[in-house]
C-alpha cells in the first residue's frame, strides 16, 4: 500500500532505498548533492547509528526528526565533519566526503546554542569565515551587510554578542553561516532555545530564506510540528535507525509503523488482524479498509482522533462511553471507552461525560501498518512530549 | 552591645593577623638600629637596600625566576587544560584531583623531594634547578586558574571555527585563546606572585651559588640584626599584596560576568 499511495516517484525510490543499497544505485543522479550509505556509528557499546542510508537532493529542505538520542544530531555532525562514522560512506557531489576535513567542506553549521564568538562583535562574527578566505575588505563589508539585511538585523554591526537576545543571537548565527554561501546549510535544532512565538516566526523566515537563497537545508529537530511546517522531506529516526522517509503529508497520512504514527501527531493505535484484502478486524469487529493484506495477519491499526465521528449509538458496531472531555481551543479532546480500547476523539461538538455514543470512521481513515518493535502491545505508550529536553549526544567540546 | 562584641572580635582577629606586618613596616622607617626603640623617621634603610649588591643580585634572580616560571608554567598549564578538554570526564576528574595534591602538600616536602630528585639524576643545584622547581610548583596553580575558563567555554565554539574554515591550530588561536585569556592573565600574575613569595622550596633547590630575595632575608636575619631586612620585607609584602589584590579583583569580575550574561541566554 505504501507504493500505491506514493505521490512522487523520487520519494518512492528514497523510501525503497532505506536499508536497500541496490535500489539506491539506480536512483543516483546529479540532483543528489549528498548521499549517505550504510552509516554505522557506536559510542562504546551503544549503537547510535545503525545502517543509515538516505540521500539529499539539491535545494531541498530535509529534516531529521526524532526524539533525543535517536542519532539525528550525530548524523548531522558526520555531515559537518565533527564525527567520523565507524562504517559506511558519505559522498558530496559524487566525491568522498569523509576524507575532507571540516574546514574544507562546502557546508556550514548553525549550532543549537548559537556558538557565536563572544570576543568579537556582530560584524566580526559574520565576517569570520570571509576573512579566513582572505577576501578583499570591500567585498567582506558588502557581504556582511547583505547577510545582516537578510536576517533583519541591520544596524547591529557593532553590538557585542552578549548584548543580543536569544532570537537575535540565532539570527546572527544564521547570518554567519549563510554569508559564506555554503552549498548545504546544516541546522542543529536552531530554534530549540527560543520561546514558542519566536520559534513560529523563525520557522517561516527560515523556510523563506531557504527558498530565496536556493541552498539545501539539512535541519535537525525533535519538534514534529516544526518538521511538518518547514520540510520538503522528513526522515523520522528512532534508536539510530530510519523509521520512515517521506514528504510531510506522507509521514502524517501514511505512517509506516506505530512509532511514526505516535510521534507525528496524535493517534489511536490498536492491535488488529487482517486475513484478507480490504478488511481488518479490531475491537471485536470487522471493518472495511483500503489496504490489501500484509504477509502477517497481525497488524497495527491507526486512526487519527480528528477522523473519528461521534454519532448516535443506535445500530453502531462500535459503541463506547465518553469518559473525559477537555477543551483545547480549536476542538474538544474526548476519550471514549469501548470494551477493548479507549479512543481519543477530536471534535468541535462537546459530549457530556457518561454519555454512550457510537464511533464512526470511513474506510479510508483506517490506516493499517505492519507490526514493528513499536507496536502498542509491545510498548504501551510512547510519549512524544518526553523529548523536550535538549539532547547532548556528544561529550567533546 | 552584640554588634560591638562582633566588631570587636573581628578587630582583634585582624589585629592579630596584621600587627606583626604593621610593626615591621613601621620599623622599616625607624631611624635607629634597635628593633624596640623608635628613633625618628628615615628612608635610610631603603636607600641602603638598593646599594646592597647581595640584595640587588638576589632581586635580579628572583625577578628572572618569577618571570620565566610564570611564563613557562602558564604555557604548560594552558596546553594541559586544552588536552584535558578532549578527555573522558572520569579521567579528567582524576587528573584534576592529582593536580590539587601538590597544593596541599607541605612546601618542605615538595622542596626536599625536588632536591633529592635533582641529586638522584645528578643535576647540580643552581639556577636551572631553581627554575624547574618553581615551574613545578606553579603549574597546578596555573591549571586551577585556567581550567574554569575552559569550563565556561561554549562547547561548540571550536567546531564553529572549524566549520567556518579554520584549521585546528587557527581555531585555537583565533577562538579559544581569546576566550581563555582572562584565565591566562590571572595565572601569570598568580604564579609570578607565588614565585616571588616562595622561600622553602627555593631554599632546598637553589644551591649555594645563587640566592633569591627570600633566601637572602633569611640568611641576613640569621647573621645580624639589620633593619634593611625590615625594609626589604616591607617591600616584598606590599608587592605581593598588590598582586594578590589584582588576582582577586580579576576573579571576582569573572564570576560576575558569568552570572550576568552566560546565565541569561538559556
Amino acid at each position: 500500500m505504501f507504493n500505491s499511495l506514493k505521490k512522487s516517484p523520487s520519494i518512492k525510490s528514497q523510501d525503497a532505498a532505506n536499508g536497500k543499497k541496490g535500489q539506491l544505485a539506480d536512483s543516483t543522479g546529479s540532483s543528489h548533492i549528498i548521499e549517505l550509505i550504510d552509516i554505522c556509528k557506536s559510542y562504546g557499546d551503544t549503537k547510535v547509528l545503525d545502517d543509515i542510508t538516505f540521500y539529499i537532493r539539491n535545494n531541498e529542505f530535509i529534516t531529521l526528526l526524532g526524539p533525543s538520542g535517536c542519532g539525528k544530531t550525530t548524523t548531522l555532525r558526520i555531515l559537518a565533519g565533527f564525527e567520523q562514522p565507524d562504517s559506511g560512506s558519505v559522498t558530496f557531489e559524487d566525491n568522498d566526503l569523509l576524507v575532507v576535513p571540516p574546514y574544507l567542506r562546502k557546508v556550514n553549521t548553525v549550532f543549537q546554542r548559537y556558538a557565536l564568538f563572544p570576543h568579537l562583535d556582530v560584524k566580526d562574527n559574520i565576517a569570520f569565515g570571509l576573512k579566513l578566505q582572505k577576501l578583499p575588505a570591500s567585498e567582506i563589508a558588502s557581504r556582511v551587510d547583505q547577510a545582516l539585511k537578510m536576517v533583519d538585523l541591520k544596524g547591529y554591526e557593532n553590538r557585542w554578542v552578549d548584548q543580543l537576545s536569544g532570537g537575535q543571537m540565532q539570527r546572527i548565527a544564521i547570518a554567519r553561516a549563510i554569508v559564506n554561501k555554503p552549498q548545504v546549510l546544516l541546522l542543529d535544532e536552531p530554534l530549540g532555545a527560543l520561546d514558542l512565538k519566536m520559534r513560529k516566526e523563525m520557522q517561516i523566515e527560515l523556510k523563506q530564506m531557504q527558498q530565496s537563497l536556493g541552498i539545501t537545508f539539512v535541519y535537525v529537530t525533535h519538534d514534529q510540528e516544526e518538521a511538518l511546517t518547514m520540510s520538503d522531506t522528513i526522515i523520522v529516526m528512532k534508536q539510530g535507525r530510519i523509521q520512515q522517509i517521506g514528504t510531510p503529508t506522507d509521514i502524517y497520512n501514511e505512517p509506516r509503523n506505530a512509532f511514526v504514527a505516535d510521534f507525528i501527531g496524535e493517534s489511536n493505535i490498536l492491535p488488529g488482524r487482517m486475513t484478507q484484502d480490504f478488511e481488518v478486524d479490531f475491537c471485536g469487529h470487522s471493518f472495511v479498509c483500503v489496504d490489501p493484506r500484509f504477509e502477517q495477519e497481525e497488524v497495527d491499526v491507526v486512526i487519527r482522533p480528528e477522523d473519528i465521528q461521534i454519532v448516535s449509538s443506535e445500530g453502531k458496531a462500535l459503541r463506547g462511553v465518553v469518559s473525559s472531555i477537555v477543551f483545547k481551543g480549536v476542538h474538544y479532546e474526548m476519550n471514549v471507552d469501548t470494551d477493548n480500547f479507549s479512543f481519543m476523539v477530536h471534535s468541535t461538538d462537546p459530549v457530556d461525560p457518561g454519555t454512550t455514543v457510537g464511533l464512526h470512521f470511513d474506510p479510508d481513515e483506517i490506516h493499517v501498518m505492519a507490526k514493528s518493535d513499536f507496536s502498542p502491545d509491545r510498548i504501551l505508550t510512547i510519549s512524544d512530549h518526553e523529548n523536550d529536553e535538549i539532547s547532548h549526544e556528544e561529550v567533546t567540546w | 552591645m552584640k554588634k560591638l562584641l562582633k566588631n570587636g572580635y573581628m578587630f582583634l582577629i585582624f589585629a592579630f593577623l596584621y600587627a606583626p606586618v604593621v610593626v615591621l613596616i613601621i620599623f622599616s622607617f625607624n631611624d635607629a638600629k634597635s628593633r624596640a626603640v623608635w628613633g625618628g623617621f628615615t628612608l635610610d634603610w631603603y636607600r641602603k637596600l638598593f646599594q646592597n649588591s647581595d640584595i640587588l643580585s638576589a632581586l635580579r634572580v628572583t625577578l628572572i625566576i618569577a618571570l620565566l616560571s610564570a611564563l613557562i608554567s602558564t604555557f604548560v598549564a594552558a596546553i594541559t587544560c586544552l588536552g584535558l578538554q578532549s578527555m573522558k570526564r572520569r579521567l579528567r576528574g582524576v587528573i584534576m584531583q592529582v593536580t590539587y595534591i601538590p597544593n596541599v602538600s607541605p612546601d618542605l616536602v615538595t622542596g626536599i623531594s625536588l632536591m633529592l630528585l635533582f641529586f638522584f639524576i645528578g643535576l647540580k643545584t643552581g639556577f636551572p634547578t631553581l627554575l624547574m622547581a618553581h615551574i613545578a610548583f606553579n603549574i597546578p596553580y596555573a591549571i586551577l586558574s585556567i581550567s574554569p575558563k575552559f569550563k565556561q567555554l561554549d562547547k561548540n565554539i571550536y567546531e564553529a571555527a572549524l566549520d567556518l574554515g579554520c584549521k585546528p591550530h587557527q581555531a585555537i588561536i583565533k577562538v579559544i585563546l581569546p576566550e581563555i585569556m582572562p584565565g591566562i592573565v590571572t595565572a601569570l600574575i598568580l604564579t609570578f606572585t607565588l614565585s616571588i613569595d616562595d622561600f622553602v622550596i627555593s631554599y632546598f633547590t637553589a644551591g649555594n651559588q645563587i640566592s633569591t630575595l627570600a633566601i637572602t632575608i633569611y640568611s641576613m636575619a640569621r647573621k645580624s640584626v639589620n633593619p634593611q631586612i625590615n625594609a626589604l620585607s616591607a617591600l616584598m609584602f606590599v608587592t605581593v599584596l598588590i598582586l594578590l589584590i589584582i588576582v582577586n579583583i580579576r576573579s571576582g569580575k569573572d564570576s560576575k560576568v558569568k552570572v550576568g550574561t552566560r546565565g541569561g541566554d538559556k
